[in-house]
């Protein structure tokens, strides 16, 4: 069992790491963030997903980061 | 230089942690104690570190026998990096830095869940590495074995060490402590507005040299080459197909697209094999340089103005997920193979300053052609741009800043490595303008065997059969770098998958790599270099600075556009060869910018009173400035036409109003003309470059001086806000961090911050 559940333990990070790196977690940490400091059922709604990929893409015409040499 | 606050830091109440939380930081006491405290073990290991490196060193720099193991370059650079990460960097972060976990870094107290969101130090490490890492750590030194696999492995390895890992966890620093502020308003800051002005004015012009040359160094590669062409073309598609993907079907599906993207590259890669096999297929996609060099120009326009989700946004992720994985592939590989190095310790080339790839001696010439592996000045703008936004906790930015730039020192070893694998008269065939080798392989071994070296040799049928493995027309004369890297890495990866059978795709596995990124870098350095300029004309036309006004946008970024093009076209079509003329330009302006970006650092040194350690600065500015204003000057001044470009241009143009019709590698009255234009801009833009390097430095030590006089004590940080969260510092938490930490998980569920 203790292999078993190593093995399963690592791939869950492994997943969790590929994951934050490639930035797919950004929308669940928005949402985190947004009800830490609204609330869950605020005056001020949290964007819907494609609201907000659209908006983090759109930010980024506005606001360009370098990628270096 | 008045300081914003009197006081040298927030004072011990304004950090007063929330009474209700676990502690938000470990007293600075216990960290140290933690670091005092030897057991046998953590001795033993330590001391198997200093062994395995210091013999390794040995074995690179002592026993030189026939032939040196790739494996000791391994060994030499990770002991050594993990003693400077252990010891001198912690020495930096004790000292000079002086961390203070109890204050909140932007990401908690500017939080707003998008561009300041705090993320967890492991992730942000892969974020930031991504960003760093690029085409210069892998082009500067292939080019620079030409003068011996030693200087280059010492200045890479010790390089980071002392330079490159300080400036960038210095700049991060400091720009965390002030709310992630850029590099640009911060030379406003602590200069004043004649240096913060030269600064913004050199940090323009370079990004502009160095956009130029990485599209040289794309031309160079795919030129004449169906298959690279073909491939990499197909990346836009690819990468079109994935924004939409993104966009309309399945947004935020990330990981997804990505895989997706990069088995559609795999396919491009191998299809492209299969068309360039083809008759039409050879026809259509061979591109000469000059017109695919203007192919690139167009497409950086439309790619620079294209919105960011259609095209950059996918190719920056299939981009991250190339650049990660070969590079671990790569790291692994030469673990499995370790090739044998027949490479001299150090060649000729290094005193003599005649190596056919870039001209000039070891001083300076090999400090600013390695460039970014070893200290890079471009790190900088990130270091000062997105990372500080994200850093959860101050300790972090030892191990994201420091700990980032040893990771892409050693992407540049590996790079050295490929390179050194490969057989030096290929190597030198390769490198070697096609004003020395003519173009023809008759041409290039006449050429490689002319130079007179111990051990280089090569016939005109190896460079054929090479051309043939690796599936190119030719492999003469492809300078810039990439080309050689891929025929080092596809001679790694081969003997590790495939066979002799998969060196084509190999090699093309890795040009399309280098290409990608490469094109990235284009694309988003036109982006920033046009709102720089847009923000800076707005000063005299106000209507530029609003960066929506569509036709501001585009005159902007066609100037910019036009700026690299032109410097693009004039290495393109040089009849001296383009690389090895133009290089030492790009190494120049990337050193400088590090001079500049470690005189910033300098200067907020010197405005807290810590004189004391200022050395830890001051060395490698000193160092930087040394090396990049006398290779200035040596371009400037040195009457050896090979180095100086007036002395070339006077030259030509002496050779001109004789009235001959050729002269050197120039064969028509026309390139003759063009040696004389291209030498007249080269010399121009090193004018430029150091007489505004200058007056960054020099009023980086009025600024200094002025603190000294002053017994300054002062800041031009932020305040400082409380923090409310805590997270471990390095990649592994301390058994002292590991106990906190379990305090904090007890708590039944995250603290709900007040609104706003």
């Amino acid at each position: 069992m203790g292999v078993a559940t190593a093995v399963r333990s690592v791939a869950a990070g492994l997943a969790w790491y590929v994951r934050s790196v490639s930035g797919e977690d950004a929308y669940d940490r928005y949402l985190a963030h947004h009800e830490s400091v609204h609330g869950a059922n605020a005056a001020e709604p949290a964007m819907t997903a494609r609201q907000f990929w659209r908006d983090r893409t759109d930010r980024q015409d506005t606001n360009p980061q370098g990628r270096c040499c | 230089m008045a300081a914003k606050s009197g006081a040298p830091g927030p004072t011990e109440a304004d950090l007063t942690q929330d009474p209700a939380l676990p502690p938000v930081a470990l007293d600075p006491t216990i960290h140290e104690a933690e670091e005092a405290h030897w057991t046998p073990v953590k001795i033993a290991i330590w001391l198997a570190i200093a062994l395995l490196g210091g013999l390794s060193w040995v074995m690179l720099a002592v026993v030189r026998g026939e032939t040196v193991n790739a494996i000791w370059f391994v060994f030499a650079a990770i002991c050594t990096y993990l003693i400077g990460y252990r010891f001198y960097s912690n020495y930096i972060q004790k000292h000079l830095l002086r961390p203070d976990d109890r204050r909140a870094t932007p990401a908690e107290y500017k939080a707003d869940g998008k561009d300041y969101a705090a993320t967890d130090r492991r992730v942000l490490f892969g974020h930031h590495f991504a960003a760093i890492a690029g085409a210069g750590p892998l082009v500067g030194p292939v080019l620079a074995a030409q003068m011996g696999y030693l200087p280059g492995t010492i200045w890479i390895i010790v390089g980071v060490v002392f330079a490159g890992a300080v400036q960038d966890y210095l700049v991060l620093f400091f720009s965390m402590r002030r709310g992630g502020r850029s590099l640009g308003q911060m030379a406003r800051d602590e200069l004043g507005r004649v240096g913060g002005t030269a600064a913004l004015i050199a940090t323009l012009t370079i990004m502009v040299i160095i956009v130029a040359i990485l599209a040289l160094v794309v031309v160079n590669a795919l030129a004449e080459s169906a298959w690279g062409v073909f491939s990499v073309g197909m990346t836009i598609p690819i990468a079109l197909f994935m924004g939409c993907y993104l966009r309309f079907w399945r947004p935020g599906k990330v990981t997804e697209i990505s895989i997706i993207g990069f088995v559609l590259l795999i396919a491009a890669i191998i299809g492209g094999g299969a068309i360039a096999g083809t008759e039409w297929g050879a026809a259509m996609f061979h591109v000469e340089k000059v017109p695919l060099a203007i192919g690139i120009i167009v497409y950086g326009f439309i790619a620079a103005i294209l919105p960011v989700w259609l095209l950059l946004a996918p190719r920056d992720y299939l981009s991250t997920f190339m650049k990660i994985g070969t590079i671990g592939m790569l790291a692994i590989a030469i673990v499995i193979v370790r090739p044998e190095i027949v490479v001299p310790a150090v060649t000729e080339f290094a005193s003599s300053g005649t190596g056919p790839v870039v001209s000039g001696t070891l001083f300076p010439f090999l400090f600013v052609t390695i460039a970014c592996g070893a200290l890079s000045g471009f790190h900088a703008l990130i270091a000062s741009g997105t990372t500080p936004k994200l850093i959860e906790k101050e300790r972090q930015s030892r191990f994201i800043g420091y700990g980032g730039m040893l990771m892409e020192s050693f992407v540049a070893i590996m790079a050295l490595v490929a390179a050194l694998s490969i057989d030096q008269g290929i190597y030198y065939a390769m490198n070697a303008s096609p004003a020395l080798t003519g173009g023809t392989v008759q041409g290039a071994a006449a050429f490689v065997n002319g130079l007179g070296l111990t051990g280089v040799s090569v016939t005109p049928e190896i460079l054929t059969q090479t051309a043939i493995n690796v599936g190119e027309e030719s492999i003469v004369s492809r300078t810039g770098g990439a080309p050689t890297l891929s025929v080092g890495l596809a001679n790694i990866m081969h003997q590790v998958a495939g066979g002799s059978g998969m060196m084509a795709f190999w090699y093309h596995f890795a040009i399309m790599f280098e290409a990608l990124f490469i094109l990235t870098a284009v694309d988003a350095g036109t982006r920033v270099a046009r709102f720089m300029l847009q923000d800076t004309l707005g000063n005299v036309i106000p209507k530029f600075k609003d960066t929506s006004w569509r036709a501001g946008a585009w005159i902007c970024t066609g100037i910019m556009v036009a700026a690299w093009g032109a410097v693009l076209v004039m290495g393109v079509t040089d009849p001296l060869g383009g690389i090895n003329t133009l290089f030492p330009l790009f190494g120049i302006a990337n050193q400088l910018l590090a001079a500049i970006a470690l005189a910033v650092c300098m200067a907020i040194v010197a405005k807290r009173g810590l004189f004391k350690y200022i050395w830890i600065v001051a060395v490698p500015l000193g160092f930087a400035a040394v090396v990049t204003i006398t290779a200035s000057f040596l371009k400037i001044f040195s009457s050896v036409p090979g180095v100086g470009y007036f002395a070339q241009n006077a030259a030509f143009s002496k050779a001109l109003a004789d009235g001959e019709t050729s002269f050197g590698t120039a064969t028509s009255v026309e390139a003759m003309e063009a040696v004389v234009r291209n030498t007249m801009v080269q010399g121009i833009l090193s004018i430029v470059f150091v007489t505004l390097a200058l007056i960054v430095i020099f009023t980086a030590l009025q600024a200094t001086w002025a603190a000294w006089r002053n017994h300054s004590n002062a800041t031009s940080e932020d305040p400082g806000v409380p923090s409310k969260i805590f997270a471990p510092s390095g990649l592994m938490a301390t058994p002292a961090e590991k106990a906190n930490q379990a305090e904090w998980d007890k708590r039944p569920a995250k603290p709900r911050v007040r609104g706003h």
